[in-house]
């Protein structure tokens, strides 16, 4: 219980939000135009969330290897996040118990960036019962 | 004070939007793993994935292929949140999903943008099978 996962470190540069938003088919121009994201109401240009998802993504699939399966998990964009910043995408186990033959972990899932919790999340990963 | 929420918004509270097919291919999965940063040779390497048990490149964790027709986004809106739902059936290269869209709940709120309209979309992804791979559940922050 309280297990913490390896944390993942993350510093969006320009050309990672742009192989993203080729990645991810969304060019929504708030992510790499500073002078479009400026019109929208925001100081600079952000780190899309549905990024910030997949880096929870990679910290669950990092710390699972081969035996996990993910069930669900989940990422709530609370603060901004910008390019250039070092941000700790963080984990920790929150329950565990048993279904059957399988083993089941939720998590709590979290992004620091400086001393801002900028972006929540949730979990449920099932292991199979011999890795427990 | 009047609702910001239209009656066209209204209207189409669970109503299934038409279906999007989305292709999950070896580029795409290759290109969505080094855009996150992913080190595990299993979303680049044919060979490595099928040494660990899977048909061909397996799709990261969000990545639920490329829509064939994407929708543009326009007007002011923000991502509020995703949630992703598996189902136990693997996505792998070669996979056709057919993605469908209902939106679930409109609700107001106010923030650091001033008032907004919350937007609680599902979107649910059936593989070429009919099998169910995956719920995404997002939340749009439009203002």
């Amino acid at each position: 219980m309280g297990q913490r996962l390896p944390p993942l470190l993350k510093k969006c540069s320009s050309r990672q939000l742009v192989m993203w938003a080729a990645a991810s088919r969304d060019f929504y121009p708030i992510h790499y135009d500073p002078a479009c994201a400026q019109e929208h109401g925001l100081s600079g240009v952000i780190v899309p969330g549905a990024l910030k998802a997949a880096f929870f993504g990679q910290l669950l699939h990092d710390w699972l290897g081969v035996a996990g399966q993910i069930r669900h998990f989940s990422a709530s964009y609370q603060k901004m996040d910008y390019p250039g910043q070092e941000i700790r995408c963080l984990g920790r186990v929150t329950k565990k118990y048993r279904q059957e033959d399988d083993c089941l972990l939720e998590l709590y899932l979290w992004i620091e960036s400086g001393e801002q919790k900028t972006t929540v999340g949730r979990a449920l990963v099932l292991l199979p019962s011999r890795q427990v | 004070m009047e609702s910001r929420i239209t009656q066209t918004m209204r209207d189409t509270l669970g109503i299934e939007e038409p279906p999007v097919v989305y292709e999950v291919d070896k580029s795409g999965i290759r290109l969505f793993a080094r855009a996150v940063g992913h080190t595990d040779p299993v979303y680049y390497d044919e060979a490595c994935a099928r040494a660990r048990g899977f048909r061909s490149l397996p799709a990261p964790e969000g990545f639920l292929g490329t829509a064939v027709t994407p929708r543009e986004q326009t007007g002011r809106v923000l991502n509020g949140g995703t949630e992703y739902h598996y189902y136990g059936v693997s996505v792998c290269a070669g996979d056709v999903l057919t993605a469908v869209a209902r939106n679930l709940d409109f609700w107001e709120q106010s923030g650091p943008l001033g008032a907004t309209v919350m937007c609680r979309r599902e979107t649910t992804f059936t593989n070429q099978s009919g099998q169910l791979v995956a719920r995404v559940y997002d939340t749009q922050v439009l203002y």
